[in-house]
């Protein structure tokens, strides 16, 4: 408050008709400066969501009708065949991948914890399909995978003939490259972020547990994994979001086939609105993946708030 | 340096212990490398092999032949959805938008950050809470309303509508990199300006800009990296001609019926991966950060 008067002093010295306006914008300035980004993200968070909610409650079909109909494309949804495959694909995929990628993320994080040799390197191998986005990732997978292609013929070339590995292209197994494409990409960066836990748990802990005779093991087990324990939360959260906003991946890997076998609800919600021109049901479908990730981020977002105050309490 | 190591996770056994320890550790950590590093190597060295080569020998194996045409076809002449200039316009059209977006976004997240965290003012916490909500808005809540605002804007199918929609979803990213490294300058240093008599932008540019390096980099490079490889908005709002690369990738790979030809298709992956990858080699300590705080916050 102070600092504001020091600032006006310029225009007070100034004595134009305008001077009682020009200060209070000059004051107002940091408010002004804030407002187009607040107005865009309002409308972009707020308007544009309640937008979307409309029109899953609305006629809309090829082209947007914002006449009322009802939840009746919400209970269309929950019997089409196609969702009910998208959400147990989803919530398949999203176990496998969450476990997958945490176990070898915290695997390969134990083990650079070791004083490895050129750590440096290692973590450079590991976290680089971060920065590969999905349809590289996806692209490429598809060909080491596809039967002809890639691994199976590679095994039979060297000799075992009667190898087989063509997930890819079974119905019932296609989703599972799937999950090892999802691993690939994303244990690397599930190391990263156990690593950082690891390295701040405090040695002396350590060390006393060591001079007691328990062996590594054990202090892992007993001392270090309890106290990154918040970690392991915000790992789960974060592979959770990125499972349930999955599109790019599957479309590159799979197209979502064979047939319609690894459909996940992003695919829907895309061909629902763009490619079938039923609006309204791919809203409600949108909504559904948003009411998935509230599922996920609002507690999470409540415990952290939680947590923080705990310790501003404690000091 | 050996005493100043907090602990020695294998210090507490034998020699030969120690010994077997160590074979195990690096057997594994090199077992996952070659996970990690497979499709790399994969496609670089099938973007050097001739087609012949490649249906004869298989994808996964060493080049028999080599040749550097791959990415020059790839690159200028290599036929997608019904145009043969290659992967090049794409290529284009995905630095026309990524350079504007990461660039706008990031001036005005910046600006964002110091004000709420230098010139807070009655709910402006509020305010900040709001647009961190952003951060978790998932791409199809915005689908059907974007392709409707972008109607009215003339800026269907434009690199110049991508550069927007990227700039707004981005803006809750950037004010909150910003906002959260900015709450880290001293208070007494900005009061100390303003009893001097600096203004809010004086003591932006003097005071709060020449702090910002490390902040910057960490957003520019978030930002970048993102847009590049995004391919939601990139697939819907734009087609033919103006796709950007991710969204053109696709049409390329995916492409109907004819026969795959895999040299040319991984050169031509490599150089969609190429920018971001670099990147990531140039600014790997950077990009962790803007990771760990994009995707946790």
């Amino acid at each position: 408050m102070a600092g504001e008067s020091v600032t006006l002093t310029p225009a007070r010295v100034t004595p134009t008709r305008s001077r009682p306006l020009r200060e209070r914008l000059t004051g107002m300035l940091p408010q002004l400066v804030l407002a187009p980004s607040l107005l865009a993200t309002f409308v972009y968070v707020f308007v544009f969501c309640g937008w979307t909610v409309w029109i899953s409650l609305s006629n809309s079909t090829l082209m947007p009708d914002y006449s009322l109909s009802g939840f009746h494309h919400y209970a269309e949804l929950w019997s089409n065949r196609r969702w009910s495959i998208a959400y147990t694909n989803l919530f398949l995929f999203s176990s496998l991948y969450v476990i997958g990628a945490m176990a070898i993320g915290l695997t390969l994080a134990i083990l650079i914890d070791q004083r490895v040799r050129a750590e440096a390197l290692w973590r450079t191998i590991y976290l680089y399909p971060l920065a590969v986005s999905f349809v590289v990732t996806g692209t490429v997978w598809r060909w080491l995978l596809s039967p002809s292609t890639g691994i199976e013929s590679v095994v039979r070339q060297l000799g075992w003939a009667s190898f087989k590995f063509d997930w890819l292209v079974q119905r019932d197994m296609a989703i599972y490259t799937v999950v090892i494409t999802g691993i690939w990409q994303a244990s690397g960066f599930v190391m990263a972020l156990f690593l950082a836990g690891l390295r701040s748990v405090d040695p002396d802990l350590v060390k006393a547990a060591q001079i007691d005779g328990a062996n590594m093991p054990r202090i892992y087990r007993r001392i270090i994994l309890p106290a990154i324990g918040p970690i392991f939360i915000a790992v789960l959260v974060v592979l959770l979001q990125f499972a349930i906003k999955t599109f790019d991946l599957v479309i590159a890997l799979t197209g979502g086939g064979p047939g319609i076998a690894t459909t996940v609800p992003a695919i829907y919600v895309y061909d629902l609105m763009f490619q079938r021109g039923q609006m309204a049901q791919g809203a409600a479908a949108a909504i559904m993946i948003f009411l998935a990730l509230s599922l996920v981020l609002v507690p999470y977002t409540i415990w952290t708030n939680w947590r923080q105050r705990r310790e501003v309490v404690r000091g | 340096m050996a005493e100043t190591v907090a602990y020695d996770p294998l210090g507490s056994a034998g020699t030969w212990r120690r010994y077997r320890a160590k074979l195990v550790i690096y057997t594994l950590l090199g077992l996952f490398a070659l996970y990690y590093l497979l499709p790399l190597v994969v496609v670089v060295l099938n973007s050097f092999r001739d087609l012949s080569d490649i249906s004869r020998n298989g994808l996964i194996n060493l080049p028999h032949s080599f040749s550097l045409d791959y990415w020059s076809l790839a690159w200028d002449k290599f036929c997608v959805g019904g145009t043969c200039a290659g992967i090049e316009p794409f290529f284009f059209n995905s630095v026309a938008m990524v350079v504007p977006a990461t660039i706008i976004s990031t001036a005005i997240g910046s600006i964002n950050g110091y004000v709420l965290s230098k010139w807070r003012f009655a709910g402006s916490e509020v305010l900040f809470g709001l647009m961190t909500l952003g951060v978790f808005m998932p791409g199809q809540m915005v689908l059907l309303p974007w392709a409707r605002v972008l109607g009215w804007l003339g800026l269907t199918n434009s690199t110049t509508g991508l550069v927007l929609i990227h700039c707004v979803q981005g803006l809750s990213f950037t004010t909150l990199f910003f906002r959260n490294y900015y709450v880290n300058i001293p208070d007494d240093l900005i009061k100390a300006a303003r009893i001097d008599g600096a203004g809010f932008w004086r003591i932006f540019r003097k005071i709060v800009l020449p702090l910002s390096p490390p902040i910057v980099i960490v957003t520019v490079i978030w930002q970048f990296t993102n847009i590049w490889n995004e391919f939601l908005f990139a697939v819907i709002f734009s087609s033919g001609t103006h796709q950007p690369i991710t969204a053109a990738l696709i049409a390329l790979s995916a492409g109907g019926t004819s026969v795959h030809q895999y040299n040319v298709e991984s050169a031509a992956v490599l150089i969609a991966a190429l920018p971001p990858l670099l990147v990531y080699f140039f600014g790997g300590r950077y990009f962790l950060r803007g990771l760990t705080q994009g995707a946790i916050k």
